[in-house]
């Protein structure tokens, strides 16, 4: 028979088992690396408090009959259960705002990640005047959309510069106050002021291409055309996925352009969008529960849009 | 999962359930909508409006008041800049932190105010309710809530009234001193006349964006006129389905339809800038278009054409709110007291144009409308206004009725008459909820 004794670890006497546990524990909660942790705190509790709270809050607030009251006001705001939910999935307004938005979003998103790409691309290329470019596509990116706004309500107004242009293919109403073109006109407007931002994002993609693929493309007998479908689309694949996410999020998120380029989502709430009827019932009419059980539902449909978008165009990647 | 994770996970989720629960654990005191009458005494903050008459108005007001009371000092600010008024207000309640007295409480967010507990019931003073009668006289009726207290102090109106551009209706052929805009069909024809001799782009541009307010300024006003001044709301039922709203809606439905006004909205003042030859608007216009435009003003019509002294119009009040927040509530109510003197009424008269809503107002300030005769027929007018209900739900009420507006009359979607119905039956619904 065979005894076998342990060695006790250099350094320090054999630590007992509930030590170990404690310790085990320990790791377990804080890693391995708990100064990671201090680094991610400032973080995370941004993430708390901007994002998990109001979140939070949000779905609380969308089951109750919620208003905002004075400190120390004596107020009811009982639990309703899905009260709010079927009241906002009933109203025609709301549900005509979710169309508008899903309109709005097939227009934006394909023509954002078509030009940016487009753009970007040729930006790249172009050897003479690039900085210009580079700035003159980032302007409106950065101008205040208030300010941007006014331009173009001279230029797409009855007799604006566009309707000039145009003639007797205006169309009437003018594109702003027409049932059919004020969402898509919208969604040109916001396609145009936040292209140079994804324009950033696929030059920044576009540095990380290999050259060689292009030199074997070029050695293969591939044209400009085949090697951008071939070679830079599929390169900058992770970039697409990036785009097509921010920009369905950002633009389910549409609020100022319906509330100043359209007056207030019009003409007849054809170009109402989920956050404008949001800050019309929650902050104007003093219905938040309504206004949060919006926000959920926008918040639902965004994550199984994004999730779709996701899986079909992130690919393997 | 890994085990990390799901601790991290669990706490992320217990953080929030902490915070979602600490959220609604503030609703057990005291009462929504305070009484006043036992408010201590010492400083108190203040805001006004911030156009450059109400600030110098509200400056000399304040120093006025600190000469005299060093131990009760004002001390004031212009309304923090927001989207409006009513959202800085409305932010300020729940947080805690709105002054005593806003000088540019509108009427509308009065009841939503008054349901966030953040307005003192003035009715609460013991000279409360009888200070602002005497003061206000039978036009205060309209600013009692709807358990008969009085949550706001009806300050000043600014009646609305038919602007018009005299230069333009003279260009025209039109008589710039007697205007044909007496009658429905008159207004319409002199309309016609306008736009065709080319003497001005539009007759008229009121604002066609789908806002809840801007009903206060196209629809309400003809309303007032043509019911001898009617409310919206009456008895917690809407009021304007009926022949007179539907004539209203069809006066306005042909200006746009035969693009006497515009459907698009006007980046500027329209009148001002000379691409419509009225306008309608309130006194305060006066100074602002002062000697820039050769203006007249008369009141808005009706179908038959309602006498001048009979017309009634929307009163485009704001009022006066003392908040639950402040601490020296009599202080405050003395200071109230004290900003609506006749003294002050009188030079917020003078130095801003604007109506104090005051008995017999032409009476009080005689010298004032002698030397100022453009101001003596809104003095007038300023008798003979209608405010917005106050009821619960005013902004929801007003924006289905501008919803239905915008859809019927200035985009001509749909019949009128069963467009207005279908707003009065949603708004009859709105104001019969708690």
């Amino acid at each position: 028979m065979t005894v076998v004794h342990a060695e006790p670890r250099a350094g320090g006497a054999d630590p007992s088992p509930a030590r170990r546990r404690r310790s085990s524990r320990w790791t377990g909660l804080l890693g391995r690396n708990p100064a990671g942790l201090l680094f991610s705190a400032p973080y995370l509790a941004f993430v708390l408090v901007v994002f998990a709270f109001p979140l939070g809050f949000a779905v609380w607030i969308s089951f109750h009959d919620y208003f905002f009251a004075a400190p120390g006001a004596d107020v009811d705001r009982p639990f309703v259960g899905l009260d709010n939910y079927t009241a906002v999935l009933s109203d025609p307004d709301v549900r005509r705002s979710f169309v508008n938005i899903g309109i709005f979003l097939i227009i934006n998103v394909p023509l954002t990640v078509v030009l940016s790409l487009v753009l970007a691309a040729l930006l790249n290329q172009v050897v003479r005047g690039r900085v210009f470019l580079r700035v003159s596509f980032y302007v409106p990116y950065v101008t205040a959309s208030v300010a941007v706004v006014g331009v173009w309500l001279f230029l797409f107004s009855g007799d604006g510069l566009v309707n000039e242009v145009l003639g007797p293919l205006a169309p009437d109403p003018p594109w702003l106050i027409n049932s059919f073109w004020a969402m898509p006109s919208i969604a040109f407007f916001v396609t145009w002021k936040q292209l140079g931002f994804y324009i950033l994002l696929y030059l920044a993609a576009l540095q990380n291409v290999p050259r060689e693929l292009y030199e074997a493309a070029a050695t293969d007998g591939a044209g400009r055309l085949r090697t951008f479908w071939s070679v830079t689309v599929p390169a900058v694949r992770p970039a697409t996925v990036l785009v097509v996410l921010l920009s369905t999020i950002i633009g389910a998120n549409l609020f100022t352009e319906p509330y100043l380029l359209t007056g207030g989502g019009g003409p007849n709430g054809a170009s109402a969008s989920p956050v404008l009827i949001m800050y019309q019932r929650g902050i104007e009419q003093g219905t938040p529960g309504v206004a949060a059980a919006i926000g959920v539902i926008l918040v639902v449909l965004v994550l199984l849009v994004a999730w779709l978008q996701r899986r079909f165009v992130g690919g393997e990647s | 999962m890994q085990r990390r994770t799901r601790v991290t996970a669990a706490a992320l989720t217990a953080a929030g359930l902490l915070a979602v629960t600490a959220c609604g654990g503030d609703d057990d005191t005291s009462t929504g909508g305070g009484e006043g009458g036992d408010g201590g005494r010492g400083d108190i903050t203040i805001w006004y409006s911030n156009n450059e008459a109400e600030v110098a108005w509200g400056e000399q007001m304040v120093e006025a008041w600190n000469a005299e009371h060093p131990d009760e000092q004002i001390e004031a600010q212009e309304i923090p800049a927001g989207a409006s008024s009513e959202e800085v207000i409305g932010a300020a309640i729940t947080a805690g932190n709105a002054p005593c007295l806003i000088f540019n409480t509108a009427p509308v967010a009065v009841p939503d105010f008054e349901r966030q507990g953040g307005l003192v019931s003035l009715s609460g003073f013991d000279d409360g309710a009888s200070y602002i009668e005497e003061r206000s006289g039978d036009v205060a009726e309209q600013y009692k809530s709807e358990n008969g207290e009085y949550f706001q102090l009806p300050w000043k109106s600014n009646p609305v009234m038919i602007f018009y551009n005299k230069d333009m209706f003279a260009a025209a052929g039109l008589d710039p001193e007697n205007p044909p805009l007496s009658t429905y069909d008159e207004f319409l024809q002199t309309a016609r006349t306008l736009v065709s001799s080319g003497a001005a782009p539009r007759a008229i541009w009121p604002a066609p964006t789908s806002e809840f307010f801007q009903s206060w300024f196209d629809f309400y006003p003809l309303y007032a006129a043509e019911t001898g001044g009617t409310p919206l709301i009456e008895d917690g039922e809407a009021t304007f389905d009926d022949d007179a709203g539907t004539a209203v809606a069809e006066f306005w439905k042909t200006l746009y339809d035969e693009d006497l006004a515009s459907r698009e909205a006007y980046q500027g003042d329209s009148f001002a800038d000379g691409q419509a030859a009225m306008a309608i608007v309130g006194p305060w216009a006066i100074s602002v278009y002062g000697e820039n435009v050769n203006w007249g003003a008369v009141p808005v019509p009706t179908s038959a054409g309602t006498p001048a002294e009979e017309t009634y119009t929307f009163s485009d009040a704001k009022n006066i709110g003392l908040y639950t927040s402040c601490e020296n509530q009599a202080t405050a109510w003395d200071v109230l007291k004290f900003a609506t003197s006749e003294e002050q009424d009188g030079l917020l008269l003078e130095m801003t144009g604007q109506m104090p809503i005051r008995q017999d107002l032409p009476g009080t300030y005689p010298d004032y409308f002698a030397a100022n005769p453009a101001y003596e027929q809104f003095g007038d007018q300023a008798a003979r206004t209608v405010e917005v209900p106050n009821v619960t739900n005013s902004v929801a009420i007003w924006q289905a009725f501008r919803d239905a507006w915008s859809q019927s009359v200035i985009f001509g979607e749909g019949d009128v008459q069963e467009s207005l119905q279908g707003a009065a039956d949603e708004i009859d619904g709105l104001a019969g909820q708690s």
